[in-house]
């Protein structure tokens, strides 16, 4: 099967009117010792229907979709309304290319343009782009977007930051004269203060940290933030479930100078872990050095509203290796998806969506630590996840729900060796009284 | 056509979209205590379900897509995109499935990574692939940093990396982030790489040689094995920006040109879908000498099925959270099974005629600064039009009024004016000759009334917008209050 559209007529009038008796000719320019003389050992063509089955098949070796499963961690479940998928399918939002020309483009742009503004309301900033890969190299463009600004060698970043965003970060400043150095949590699971306070300096450009934070702790921004600033560093809140914006305090009124981190929650499926949403505001003053694209307004000639890219000289189309980043191709699309969750959830159903997270995780919360051998590991406060220590019986709780069909959460260990036998637990909407009590039953039952 | 308001602009207190159910554990105080509440958020959207939609119909209206009209927008490969993909990649299987699942629940994740890589090996002839980078400029910077780590773990941490002056800007870009020094290359009179001056700036600094094969030009670089074997000589690396695969798919593989590492965009070669700018992705293969260096996690099989491999000690680490963009590789798979190897060379035979039925029309009506034989594309430029005052902005604004997208503008950097033109395989003759009527009633007009051109698009939802204004004094969000 193929999707060309010339007829043998056609195909033998072009060549005609090329002046050439084969297409090889066209190919005439490429060295003969490096042409392919030999077919692709590739499966042969499959129809739809082969097709459509090879794929049923695969996706059918993955866990059943109704699996109940606590997993949060970076990917969170939520419920998507259906208008989400309805509109973001409409072959006018996912078959054009970037907006480059805005008389064609004004659907997109005026999307950008409301996503952007949506992010800034959430994040209580001045300014957002239209999007990046995801949080952690939304993070990663945070880190360096700071060092940018402030040219001092070192960055904090909380331990308690999503280890995966850790590594992103580590592998983009790796041959830049950066130095990263953790700061590592206090009782409570929030960043140490203290641990903070001995090492911000002089020479700190940025502290960065991340709320709630890779433990499930919504953490005390403003305490963070005043530190940052007293020495003159910039303060950087990474936010990886983006749902908490909906009820908790705004980074921006926090203290936040950069906020970056992962629109995953607002209307994309969890998909094994993309595409996703990179999302990043900052305050207005440091736009000059901002990356990636950003939507703005303009007038046409007979002084209509309209919206174009600007400021593109920032980016590597006309600035080149001076920058202030490399990227290009960003997630329109799924910044269009975020933008129809959240006008469609609005400023109440977000509310209550967030207010429903917190709600019912307390609820499992509640009722995990009512179970003898189980306790809450960190007593700060939680949006919708939760650390629980299983004092070294979490092996066999892993295993003894997932023989019954239930992931109960991710084992910290392998990030925290010294969170040996906690699990993080995330609850949300998505989650109905009725499972929460069987996870609380089938725990119970595990450890009995 | 009536003018969509933003949507702050139609919220009022009391409308809603959406409801959750009620809620169904207990309400307990204490979970709330201690958390910094917000206020109600300010200015956030209040709005019924049937203004979202219609909102959201409506500005979809006014785009420009694939799915109603010809995009012959160079270096974009702006290629039709099956519809069955779009089922195929929204499968229950793969939506609901979590990355951080234990291995034994995502067997078919694991399995597309694993088919899709090896395809791509076979497909582009180099030995091993990485999923993770989500777009293209992402693979290119994980390429240099690939290119760093191995030349370091030589003991060479070498600072320059040779780019082309017909680059695409995310080149210097990429490689400067990874922290190289970028030193152009000049281009010869055919518009390719000069092997003398390749020569003369090859010295035991230079990391790499970055290089579009064809390059921006749509051209072939002919002399791609002198230029490999100069650079390999002095022990530097050559990458090459796949952006432009469609011209050589099944027909030329760049890891038997010496190629040691690449990148592929799948949101152009292997059509899934661009979205208005994303989500793409751009897997980066390499040579067997750079495999230690890869991402993590690579996936390997084992005894017990498939299985995600972290304990890689000289990987550059992640580019990226998770397992990249995946259902965009899921997509990109589909793809490439439909086509089958007959069907992939055929793309590239048939992207070739099509854009060099193009050139030969247009020929002799726009300017072609480099006669050499193109590929997928082709390259001209206003200079004929730029007599009578019209440039190829204005060239690209009319075309809107034809009913066409414009192609690429002003790259590449090269061709003063360019208008790059790529109309891909699935363009049937009717729509490249609509095009080709087109472009010349325009260079018509350009000759007799250029005022038409130059004040284009007359037709549009809106007339031309002023950037230069936007730029100067920007208004980058709603500023309005309730």
């Amino acid at each position: 099967m193929s999707y060309i559209s010339l007829s043998d007529a056609d195909r033998k009038a072009m060549l005609t009117a090329v002046g050439i008796a084969s297409v090889d000719e066209l190919f005439c320019c490429i060295p003969d010792q490096v042409r392919l003389k030999r077919d692709l050992d590739l499966p042969p063509p499959m129809a739809e229907p082969d097709l459509l089955r090879f794929f049923q098949r695969i996706a059918a070796r993955n866990q059943a979709p109704d699996t109940l499963s606590f997993l949060g961690a970076g990917a969170y479940p939520h419920f998507i309304p259906y208008v989400v998928d309805y509109l973001s399918s409409r072959g006018e939002f996912i078959s054009p290319y970037t907006p480059y020309q805005p008389e064609v483009s004004q659907g997109t742009l005026q999307v950008i343009f409301e996503y952007q503004t949506l992010i800034c309301q959430l994040t209580g900033l001045e300014i957002a782009n239209a999007s990046l890969y995801e949080g952690a190299s939304a993070a990663a463009e945070a880190v360096l977007m700071a060092h940018r600004l402030k040219n001092k060698p070192k960055v904090l970043i909380a331990g308690a930051t999503h280890p995966e965003y850790r590594r992103v970060v580590g592998t983009y400043v790796k041959d830049l004269p950066v130095r990263l150095e953790e700061i590592g949590h206090d009782a409570g699971g929030g960043l140490d203060l203290d641990d903070l306070e001995r090492r911000i300096d002089a020479e700190t450009s940025a502290v960065v940290c991340q709320s709630p934070n890779f433990l499930g702790i919504v953490e005390n921004l403003d305490r963070i933030g005043a530190l940052a600033h007293a020495h003159q560093a910039l303060f950087v809140v990474i936010v990886a479930e983006a749902a908490s914006l909906g009820i908790l305090e705004s980074p921006g009124s926090s203290g936040a100078d950069i906020v970056a981190g992962e629109g995953q929650s607002f209307g994309l499926p969890l998909g094994f872990g993309g595409p996703y949403l990179g999302f990043m505001s900052c305050r207005k003053e440091f736009v000059r050095q901002f990356p990636g694209r950003i939507a703005g307004e303009a007038k046409d000639v007979e002084g209509r509203r309209g919206f174009v890219l600007t400021l593109s000289t920032r980016e590597q189309h006309i600035r080149r290796e001076k920058a202030t980043s490399n990227i290009c191709s960003n997630q329109a699309w799924c910044a269009l998806r975020a933008a129809i969750y959240l006008e469609t959830l609005g400023r109440q159903g977000l509310r209550q969506m967030a207010r429903q997270n917190i709600q019912k995780a307390y609820y499992a919360l509640d009722k995990l630590t009512e179970i003898p051998g189980v306790s809450r590991k960190f007593s700060g406060p939680i949006f919708n996840e939760f650390v629980l220590d299983f004092v070294g019986r979490w092996p066999e709780v892993e295993s003894h729900l997932r023989q019954r069909g239930v992931v109960a959460g991710l084992d910290l260990e392998p990030d925290y060796p010294g969170l040996k036998g906690c699990a993080l637990v995330c609850v949300t909407e998505v989650h109905r009284k009725e499972d929460i009590d069987r996870l609380a039953g089938l725990v119970r039952e595990a450890l009995r | 056509m009536s003018r969509e308001p933003l949507i702050f602009e139609r919220s009022a207190p009391g409308k809603r979209a959406f409801n959750l159910p009620a809620i169904d554990v207990p309400e307990n105080p204490a979970a709330l205590a201690g958390l910094p509440l917000r206020e109600e958020i300010a200015g956030f959207p209040q709005v019924s379900e049937i203004e979202v939609v219609r909102h959201f119909t409506r500005l979809s209206q006014s785009n420009f897509c694939i799915d109603t009209n010809f995009y012959p927008l160079g270096s974009c490969t702006m290629k039709y995109n099956p519809k069955i993909n779009e089922k195929i990649a929204a499968l229950a299987g793969f939506l609901g499935s979590h990355p951080l699942a234990p291995a034994g629940l995502v067997q078919g994740n694991l399995e597309v990574l694993k088919t899709l890589e090896d395809l791509l090996v076979e497909i582009t002839g180099m030995d091993a692939f990485t999923l993770q980078p989500a777009a293209g400029a992402h693979g290119e910077l994980t390429g240099m940093m690939l290119i760093r780590a191995c030349l370091s773990d030589r003991g060479q941490p070498r600072r320059v990396v040779l780019i082309p002056d017909s680059a695409h800007g995310t080149n210097p870009s990429s490689a400067h982030l990874c922290g190289f020094r970028v030193q152009e290359t000049r281009s010869n009179e055919r518009g390719t790489i000069d092997l003398a001056g390749l020569e003369s700036q090859m010295t035991e600094d230079v990391a790499a040689l970055m290089i579009t094969n064809p390059n921006t030009l749509g051209v072939f670089e002919s002399d791609i094995l002198g230029a490999v074997e100069i650079v390999h000589a002095k022990g530097g690396l050559v990458y090459m920006d796949g952006a432009n695969m469609n011209a050589l798919i099944g027909k030329i593989r760049p890891g038997d040109m010496g190629i040691d590492v690449m990148h592929l965009n799948l949101h152009k070669t292997f059509s899934t879908p661009h979205g208005g700018g994303g989500p793409g992705a751009g897997p980066v293969g390499v040579k067997s000498g750079l495999i230690p260096y890869l991402p993590v996690p690579v996936v390997r099989k084992t005894a017990g099925g498939l299985a995600l491999d972290y304990d890689r000690p000289k990987s550059i680490g992640r580019v990226r959270s998770f397992h990249g963009n995946f259902l965009v590789l899921v997509k990109a798979l589909a793809y490439i099974l439909t086509h089958g190897a007959a069907g992939l060379r055929e793309i590239a035979e048939t992207a070739v005629l099509n854009a060099n039925y193009i050139r030969k029309s247009l020929e002799g009506i726009y300017h072609l600064k480099y006669p050499a034989p193109s590929l997928h594309e082709c390259v001209f430029s206003d200079k004929y039009q730029k007599e009578r005052g019209v440039q190829n902005v204005d060239i690209a604004k009319r075309l809107i009024d034809y009913g066409l997208h414009p192609p690429t503008m002003s790259f590449p950097l090269i061709v003063p004016g360019a208008l790059m033109i790529e109309p891909t395989e699935t363009e049937g003759k009717a729509d490249l000759d609509e095009f080709i009527q087109a472009m010349t009633a325009i260079a018509r007009e350009a000759a007799e009334t250029p005022d038409i051109v130059r004040s284009a698009p007359h037709n549009s939802y809106v007339r031309r917008l002023d950037e230069t204004a936007a730029a100067r004094n920007p208004v980058l969000r709603w500023e309005g209050r309730e």
